[in-house]
């Protein structure tokens, strides 16, 4: 492209210029990016303390997402769970609930469907009720056919479950539909509660990090005015002044998202061996996950945002204030 | 002075019927009106309070003025919006009284900050460096800390910290203030060094007798009023003759 159009390429002294200028530029962004990471571990106590104060800051709300997280884990497992009982009518036989059986088969909703005939039925309850002996005494099966229907939706996905429900409740075979396993719909509505409790606590502490950072980087200003005051003097433009300090910001941002990743890794290894007693004695293979990549990432990028803004806030409001005189 | 009489350059400075009142009601300057050729060397000179560092922050836009308009290179200060200072005091190099040097850097960082400010590339720094710190005869103490030099050898750093990035304007607020006769002499002769070069060179100061000893024209202020301009009276000898 450029070979065929010699012409429209810039003059070689014009670009090398440019180009110059910024590479000069790039560098001085990394030597500032650079030194203000060596200002800050010049005073590696205070940069630990506010790091920490930080990290605890968006460790709670990441440790609780994660719990979160593990507990829908566990919420999703019994989605499978999920039966609607269809009790047919007492009068209706076999091959009355199969017909129907094999309709309802075809539904959109419905992912399967086992039959439990009287006899079965009948098996069943004196198995699980404890009245075996006295079942022997009546005359005939009292038990109706039951279809058991794996739904195809999710119990978070309530309108539709109860759809299906008073769908298959208007079947005229179907004496009464009943859902199965209410209490993971409730556990579903209180995780959604719980998930929204976790952004609202999370967006609280977000903004305790922005006045840590601000008022940090508020301090830090304060401390370096006869700095700022001889630079603004010798014509260093705000831009110039703000840059240490946004990157500080971002430094702190960065440190105390790490340190937040470091905290929750090690509530999760404290939590790990308890969690995988307790599964066990459910005999269950549940196992406690962690923030995983993409999570840790969110973690990291956030914390740097927040670093970045809360110093933005604070140069934003100071600095200019200060003015050589 | 031979360049004073020269009417064909251009001139660098103008002051036209400036004014500065100070919130509160003090009034530093009072329809001052000058004009400094490129290349000239002139003290500014008055009893403390007489308007003379109010003049020299005029210059730099460190203050605004209340009435008149000062006049840059061409450019009506007036017109400068508080974004564009920078562009303004980067021609200029400003010399305190009291340094203002950054005691947490060694001398060679505090030179270089023009320089870094400026973007100059590193390599390029280190040489313009040591050549100010020559200039200034502090080459050997580039690695030190400004808190261990002497009164004398801290002005010089402000100095070469000034000079470095080859200003056409060198503003110097007192520069001999705190410092004994002899290196008082040596700080000046410097300027006039400078000024030999090609830097237009104002200096405030109140010492008359170092004045008369270095032999520049004098602008001298009294109460915020001009009082006396050999430049406008060289000018005007050369006009009359």
């Amino acid at each position: 492209m450029a070979r065929r159009k010699p012409r429209q390429k810039p003059t070689p002294r014009k670009t090398g210029a440019r180009q110059l200028r910024l590479s000069a530029w790039l560098s001085h962004h990394l030597r500032v990016f650079i030194a203000s990471l060596g200002h800050l571990t010049r005073n590696p106590m205070p940069t630990f303390m506010t790091s920490a104060v930080i990290a605890i800051s968006l460790a709670l709300p990441a440790g609780l997402y994660v719990a979160l997280q593990n507990l829908s884990q566990l919420g999703a497992g019994w989605d499978d769970s999920t039966r609607i009982s269809l009790y047919l009518d007492t009068r209706a036989n076999m091959q009355q609930a199969e017909a129907l059986a094999a309709r309802l088969r075809l539904h959109k909703a419905i992912r399967r469907i086992d039959i439990i005939d009287k006899q079965a039925g009948f098996e069943q309850f004196k198995q699980i009720s404890g009245f075996g002996d006295a079942l022997q005494y009546l005359e005939d099966n009292p038990l109706p056919i039951v279809l058991t229907v794996q739904p195809l939706v999710t119990v978070e996905q309530t309108q539709a479950l109860d759809r299906l429900l008073a769908e298959l409740q208007n079947e005229k075979l179907v004496e009464l539909a009943q859902l199965d396993m209410q209490w993971v719909k409730r556990l579903h509505a209180m995780l959604a509660i719980a998930q929204r409790a976790i952004w609202v606590i999370g967006a609280l502490l977000a903004l305790a990090v922005l006045l840590i950072v601000g008022n940090t980087i508020r301090l830090d200003i304060e401390n370096r005015r006869a700095e700022i005051e001889v630079a603004k003097l010798i014509g260093a433009s705000n831009a110039f002044v703000r840059r240490p300090f946004l990157y500080t910001g971002l430094w702190y941002g960065l440190l105390g998202g790490t340190l937040a990743w470091l905290l929750t890794r090690l509530a999760l290894w404290l939590l790990a061996a308890p969690v995988q007693t307790l599964s066990q004695l459910y005999s269950s293979d549940f196992s406690l996950g962690g923030l995983g990549f993409g999570n840790t990432l969110s973690l990291l990028l956030i914390a740097c945002a927040l670093g970045l803004s809360g110093s933005w806030l604070a140069v934003g409001r100071h600095l200019d204030a200060i003015e050589p005189s | 002075m031979p360049q004073a009489n020269n009417p064909d350059r251009s001139t660098l400075i103008t002051f036209d019927h400036v004014s500065k009142r100070y919130p509160g009601g003090h009034e530093a300057l009072s329809q001052v009106s000058f004009s400094i050729a490129r290349g000239d060397m002139v003290y500014l000179t008055g009893h403390s309070g007489a308007g003379k560092s109010t003049l020299l922050k005029l210059i730099a836009i460190i203050e605004r003025p209340s009435r008149g308009q000062v006049i840059l290179d061409g450019v009506n200060l007036n017109n400068i919006s508080n974004r564009n200072v920078p562009l303004i005091r980067r021609n200029i190099g400003i010399i305190f009284q009291n340094h203002h040097l950054l005691y947490d850097r060694p001398v060679f960082d505090n030179v270089a900050m023009p320089l870094v400010i400026l973007g100059y590339r590193h390599r390029e720094i280190q040489s313009r460096v040591r050549a100010a710190l020559d200039q200034v005869g502090l080459l050997k103490k580039e690695k030190c800390d400004p808190i261990t030099l002497s009164g004398g050898e801290q002005q010089r750093v402000g100095i070469a910290r000034a000079i470095v990035h080859k200003p056409a304007l060198l503003l110097a607020d007192e520069p001999t203030g705190n410092l004994d006769p002899e290196l008082s002499l040596e700080i000046m002769q410097l300027f006039a060094r400078f000024n030999q070069v090609g830097t237009t060179v104002m200096i405030a100061s109140h010492d008359l007798d170092l004045i008369a000893q270095i032999g520049a024209p004098v602008i001298r202020l009294q109460d915020g009023c001009l009082v006396h301009d050999d430049l406008a009276a060289g000018r005007e000898q050369s006009a009359h003759g």
